[in-house]
């Protein structure tokens, strides 16, 4: 146990640290959930990049800059601190990235990855169904393969895809062998979303805008080397993804620890009125306090990962964690702000920071039921951690 | 970078491990609890021979000179075993204090031997603890008086035994007087001490909390496989799953919560004092939850003298408000964390100012 950083991480917090300080917008972006803030959120994502920050693990000829994972929490830590955009192309770059690393041909890698941290492409993902959320491998949509073999042909409907109206591909599972059942017979497919047959429908979510939508595929032709794996492997390949989703990479314990920051800010900046609540004081602390321990746990982890560990059934734990979290703090800041916590940030009365809050308070209600309800996690902590046996 | 134990001290736990799990099984603590002292210079005899009350006892004095990453994990076995012995509070909190003295005082380097050769029980009485563990069977006592520290024979102190719940722990109230023989610190030597003494018994109680949360949970995990009700094991059920699932999610976030504390604890980090108090809290909440869904899913049988999971929850709810309650250590978090200009930005997470 060494709980110091080195001059080289050191070197590189102040190098991160300056970059944003110089290029943070001041101003905050649209919402990504809109065509406009969506864009803007590209040319951003596009910054990063020239500046090889926008994925700063991956190795430098796939378009990143070789960092380890100590380094990329410092970047994170430093990235959410300096109240930067929130990262619009992250089902790309954090789901679909490391399954490419892991499963994807070298000419795969070389084809999607660096367009993919450069944002040139932007990705949409494709697992959930109307009749396979929780139970994704209920999964009906197929994939049938070309009498010459040389595509795939993909029918089927795939939902809750987030802001797929405005993306350029969609990665997905799909069941290429005819007459499989559950987990078996899928295939790991990419498609573009412009490709004929392709038909996406955006769904309005409770804040108005079209954050996610849904996918329907027509006879829609796709070149095998568009699969990642082997054919039938894609429930195994899907499932790894599925872990970088729960775990660590997508949810970066410095976007909560941010959080945990402003609302301690929040509560000293009306503490006359919270403490009207005394309850409000303690949840304050639990906030940060959780906050910290997701944290450390992510250091734990990755300390662990560099020693030759592969993270288990512990990723769902963290998804508890980080999604309860969540919306525990925004919860308490809906708590603070009281009257005002309503109002839209046009409201000529909501001042500087409630919109700010109201936006991250409807977005939290969704962290427990994404990436796997909170409740088939606890069914994945119980069978797979604690070896209970299956209902 | 590397928040991980080596392998040296991964396995420095595991032979612990198994060292209690052979010496001290259920039937023996209830054994203990029997006597009158409530404690067994065999088992006392047994730890000392595996050279754990040398563990913190400086290496010039006798000792293996381990620090409190060492302690953060054997106090977890100590908890996980439920063992009834004031081994700690010897060996780690009151080893800490005397070897914190300067060379020569108060007979500091023969008491220290002592420690490390398993010869003498120190009872630790801090302000923070209205009672004192363990006083009737100490040779020596660490008494405060103001910022005075005494250590005082244990013929020179009355006790008045307070019965606990918990038929391990034995409490006292003390009548004693302080003289200029017994002091061995005053004044800003002596807060310093206290303080010490506070962190490192806060850390050891949360390691405590922590292994009896991990073995409530591993009882009450058997236990759901094995009961059947409706011809299913009930822990198929999913309301019993996630009672569970959840206690196994605290206690996972619990534990690098802990080994930070320890971290600081052993580099005189200037945040020790509130990474500790933060352990305590996620380690005693983790044990609590443990506690209650573990008698949950016990059922009825959790209700009875007969199981043995009531041995681990009383002594849960007991440790708990021991080294300060829950307000006195929320009361330090929260006013570390909102004082004016706090460091809470980021790269604080692990402030270590040596």
């Amino acid at each position: 146990m060494h709980l110091a950083y080195t001059d080289k991480q050191k070197a590189f917090r102040a190098e991160v640290r300056s970059w944003l300080a110089r290029n943070v917008p001041k101003a905050p972006l649209a919402s990504y959930d809109t065509r406009e803030g969506f864009e803007q959120h590209r040319e951003w994502e596009r910054r990063l990049f020239e500046s090889r920050l926008s994925m700063v693990m991956w190795p430098e000829h796939l378009g990143g800059r070789g960092c380890d994972l100590i380094e990329w929490l410092i970047f994170e830590e430093e990235y959410y601190a300096a109240g930067a955009p929130m990262r619009v192309n992250q089902n790309g770059q954090l789901l679909l990235g490391p399954t490419l690393m892991e499963f994807g041909t070298e000419a795969q890698k070389q084809r999607f990855l660096p367009r993919m941290a450069a944002s040139d492409d932007m990705w949409a993902q494709g697992w959930s169904e109307p009749n396979a959320g929780s139970d994704m491998a209920a999964i009906t949509s197929k994939a049938t393969l070309s009498e010459d073999g040389s595509h795939y042909i993909l029918n089927g409907q795939k939902t809750w895809s987030t802001r797929a109206i405005f993306a350029d591909w969609v990665f997905g599972l799909f069941r290429s062998e005819a007459g499989s059942t559950r987990h078996h017979g899928l295939s790991y497919l990419l498609a573009p979303l412009d490709a004929p047959g392709v038909t996406i429908r955006p769904i309005i979510a409770l804040n108005g805008k079209q954050a996610f939508a849904e996918i329907f595929f027509d006879d829609v032709k796709v070149p095998v080397d568009n699969r990642i794996g082997e054919e039938g492997q894609g429930w195994h390949v899907a499932m790894a993804t599925a872990g970088f989703e729960r775990g660590l990479l997508l949810r970066s314990p410095a976007r909560f620890q941010a959080t945990a920051r402003k609302l301690v800010a929040l509560y000293q900046a009306n503490r006359a009125s919270a403490d009207r609540d005394p309850s409000i004081r303690d949840a304050v602390c639990e906030a940060w306090m959780g906050a910290e321990a997701y944290a450390l746990s992510a250091y734990h982890t990755v300390g662990r990962l560099a020693k030759g560990a592969r993270i288990g059934a512990e990723a769902s734990t963290n998804k508890i964690v980080w999604s309860e979290l969540d919306l525990k703090m925004h919860e308490t800041a809906m708590r603070i702000l009281g009257a005002r916590g309503e109002l839209l940030a046009e409201a000529p009365d909501a001042g500087t920071d409630a919109a700010g809050w109201l936006d991250g308070f409807l977005f939290a209600q969704a962290g427990p039921i994404y990436a796997g309800t909170n409740e088939i996690q606890r069914n994945i902590i119980a069978e797979r951690m604690l070896g209970l046996p299956k209902s | 970078m590397d928040f991980t134990f080596n392998d040296d001290q991964l396995s420095f736990r595991e032979a612990m491990s198994r060292f209690l799990m052979t010496e001290a099984p259920p039937e023996m603590l209830r054994e203990i609890w029997e006597t009158d002292p409530g404690r067994s210079p065999e088992l006392r005899g047994k730890l000392a021979a595996q050279g754990l009350t040398a563990l913190s006892v400086p290496e010039d004095c006798g000792g293996l000179g381990m620090d409190d990453v060492a302690w953060s994990l054997m106090t977890q076995e100590l908890g996980y075993y439920a063992i009834p012995d004031s081994l700690a509070d010897t060996a780690y909190v009151s080893a800490g204090l005397v070897a914190a003295l300067p060379a020569g005082r108060a007979g500091r380097e023969e008491v220290l031997g002592r420690i490390a050769a398993g010869s003498v029980r120190i009872a630790i009485g801090h302000p923070v603890n209205p009672l004192v563990a363990d006083a009737a069977t100490a040779d020596l006592l660490l008494l405060p008086h103001g910022d005075e520290v005494h250590l005082v024979p244990r013929a020179l102190v009355d006790v008045t035994p307070n019965p606990s719940i918990d038929l391990s722990r034995r409490l006292a109230s003390l009548a004693w007087e302080p003289s200029s023989a017994t002091r061995i610190a005053a004044d800003e030597a002596g807060r310093r001490l206290w303080a010490q003494a506070l962190d490192r018994g806060t850390l050891s109680v949360a390691g405590q909390l922590l292994g009896l949360a991990q073995r409530m949970l591993d009882l009450t995990v058997d236990y759901a496989a094995q009961r059947k009700q409706f011809g299913k094991p009930i822990g198929s059920f999913q309301a019993v799953k996630h009672h569970l699932a959840d206690v196994a999610t605290r206690i996972e976030f619990a534990k690098p919560v802990l080994y930070r504390a320890a971290h600081a604890l052993a580099h005189g980090g200037a945040d020790a004092p509130v990474h500790a108090s933060h352990a305590k809290l996620v380690c005693g909440e983790a044990a609590w939850l443990a506690a209650r869904h573990g008698i949950q899913v016990h059922g009825a049988m959790g209700y009875t003298w007969e199981v043995d999971l009531q041995m681990f929850m009383k002594r849960t709810w007991a440790l708990d408000a021991s080294w300060g309650d829950r307000g006195f250590h929320k009361s330090r978090v929260a006013e570390s964390i909102l004082a004016e200009g706090a460091a809470i930005g980021p790269g604080h997470t692990f402030e270590v100012q040596a």
